[in-house]
């Protein structure tokens, strides 16, 4: 039962198979027996097994949803009123989040039943999960690697069985590249599809939630539920939701793909680019046209992102200051002192880094050599882009230069580790919809294509996945001992 | 670009954020790396290039001004670190 999609449980519970609460049982104890992994902040049973109740209710009323009584994890960047909502900081170790998140309330709405908070990032800073106050994740492949950052719970939990689907948040690569390096699905989603409301802010202008499933049949489904106009999110886009489900089976006939070049050079692992090279070669036998496409300014992607997110990450931290929620020090001497110390005491290294660089950069006289120029050097990524899709349906291309690395093996080194999201960074400075899919393994880790599309597109992406998905089985794949 | 350990003492302090005196040398190392790959951008001739804020160039929506929320001042109150008679405790201000 663990190893089902959600369209395969949807219609077990349809067909009384299983009941929702028994699913949601076999999950919990799933979760249980590898707690090891560390995939899991909180695991809420109580109310999943009330949720799935409700859920067998609606079922045999016939007014269910396709995700009614489908078990999913809520990366613990999303508010959940009465749970705790860490976003993995010590910061938040004591916060009772009052209110849901937007994307909360839509997968409550649906039937989904909640089977916990999973691990991530501090703040969503990483790319290797290994920044959490919690501790770090296994990931499932291989136990001594990290399952990637900053949605790492969720990509290991989806991957080991531990939960049929999950929400993960992409602000550089955080849905992408944990899902490549624990071999599932994931979406990020055009900025402004997906409501922001109640997810922990870190970079606003770049900050994406989405889904991270078995496959791209699931993260539709998903999709489905999560996306949609809120007024509560000043960014969110209005313009209608269309059905991604009744595109998937679309033939690929004709589809054009660009691979930029730029994503194919030094640095890349070449067995990785092998993987990309086959994936490339089967959607050429479906029928499509292939050809090179050119994104000059793709080297300038990290240096204006790692301007801009600290930047909006410095102002947004701010609201963390003792005051209201959240940790507060000790016998604080006067005001100044209570802000220093509470924050002083609870964030991490990587999370200090980024507010110091932040602040920095907006500081009096460095706002027009950074964040300025920041923000013209993503009008020419986006501009990169732009002309590539003009040419091109969709891109393709790795999601990451390696496979998953081992646990420890960077954190002594912040900027390899900022490296490592050469090719999902500039996606995020564009604010275009990509996916992540499982292509193949190096050194018996998966790797990830990564699918990049026009803004909106997400149909078309879960189409061109879908169809990939349907002719080849790296995506049905099961890490061993996790049958 | 290179910052001094003063330079790290004073973001810190603009940032209100506590960094561990033994921290700082390892913070001024780091946060240097960080600018020097940032100001590569540099080489970039972005002159004329009109900065980009928001991928689809949407400017902030505007609302009817009336009241939406209902008080949820005691929940909120609930999960604060010091309250009294509904208000937020800090140390004293003023003298």
């Amino acid at each position: 039962m663990n190893n089902k999609t959600i369209a395969e449980l949807a219609r077990g519970l349809r067909a009384g198979e299983f009941s929702s609460v028994e699913l949601t049982q076999g999950y919990l104890e799933r979760i249980r027996q590898f707690s090891v992994l560390n995939a899991y902040i909180t695991v809420t049973a109580e109310q999943a097994l009330a949720q799935a109740e409700a859920a067998d209710k609606r079922l045999a009323a016939g007014t269910a949803d396709l995700l009614t009584g489908i078990p999913v994890a809520q990366k613990d960047i999303f508010c959940t009123d009465g749970v705790k909502t860490s976003c993995g900081s010590k910061m938040l170790d004591n916060f009772i989040s009052p209110y849901n998140a937007t994307v909360v309330e839509k997968l409550n709405a649906a039937g989904a039943v909640m089977l916990g908070k999973s691990n991530m990032d501090e703040f969503a800073m990483g790319s290797s999960n290994e920044t959490s106050f919690y501790g770090s994740v296994q990931n499932p492949w291989n136990v001594s690697c990290v399952p990637g950052g900053s949605s790492g719970g969720s990509a290991a939990a989806v991957a080991a069985g531990l939960t049929a689907g999950a929400t993960g948040t992409d602000t550089g690569g955080s849905i992408r590249q944990p899902a490549a390096f624990c071999g599932i699905t994931g979406l990020k989603p055009t900025y402004g599809r997906v409501s922001r409301y109640g997810m922990i802010a870190y970079a606003s202008s770049l900050d994406q939630g989405g889904p991270m499933t078995r496959t791209a049949e699931d993260a539709a489904i998903m999709l489905q539920a999560m996306a949609g106009f809120d007024e509560k999110d000043s960014t969110s886009v209005d313009r209608p939701v269309p059905d991604y489900s009744s595109g998937l089976n679309q033939p690929l006939s004709g589809l054009k793909i660009g691979l930029p070049k730029e994503f194919f050079g030094e640095g890349l692992n070449g067995e990785i680019a092998t993987v990309i090279e086959t994936a490339v070669n089967e959607y050429r036998k479906l029928g499509a046209e292939v050809k090179e496409v050119s994104m000059p300014n793709l080297k300038h992607a990290i240096p204006a992102y790692y301007v801009i997110a600290p930047a909006e990450c410095s102002a947004n931290l701010s609201r963390f200051d003792g005051v209201r929620f959240g940790y507060r020090c000790d016998n604080p001497a006067d005001l100044s002192d209570l802000y220093t110390r509470s924050r002083g005491e609870t964030f991490g290294k990587e999370v200090k880094r980024r507010i110091l660089i932040g602040t920095y950069a907006l500081s009096a006289g460095y706002y027009d050599a950074y964040y300025l120029k920041a923000q013209k050097v993503r009008r020419l990524i986006s501009d990169d882009f732009k002309s590539a899709l003009a040419e091109v349906d969709v891109l393709m291309g790795p999601v990451s230069p390696t496979v998953a690395f081992g646990l420890g093996e960077k954190t002594g080194d912040p900027i390899q580790m900022y490296l490592s999201d050469i090719y999902t960074i500039a996606v995020n400075l564009a604010g275009l919809p990509a996916m992540s899919i499982p292509a193949g393994f190096v050194d018996g880790k998966p790797v990830g294509l990564q699918i990049i599309g026009n803004y909106f597109a997400e149909d078309r992406l879960l189409n061109v996945a879908h169809r990939y998905q349907m002719n080849t089985d790296w995506h049905k794949q099961v890490p061993k001992g996790f049958e | 670009m290179s910052l001094t350990t003063d330079d790290v003492n004073k973001i810190a302090h603009l940032a209100r954020l506590g960094v561990d005196i033994q921290d700082v040398d390892t913070y001024a190392h780091d946060l240097s790396g960080i600018l020097d790959l940032v100001t590569q951008m540099s080489q970039l001739n972005t002159e004329g290039v009109a900065p980009m804020a928001h991928p689809m160039e949407q400017s902030q929506r505007l609302r009817p001004d009336r009241v939406t929320e209902t008080n949820m001042r005691e929940k909120f109150q609930a999960i604060a670190p010091q309250v009294e008679a509904g208000l937020y405790l800090v140390p004293k201000v003023i003298e």
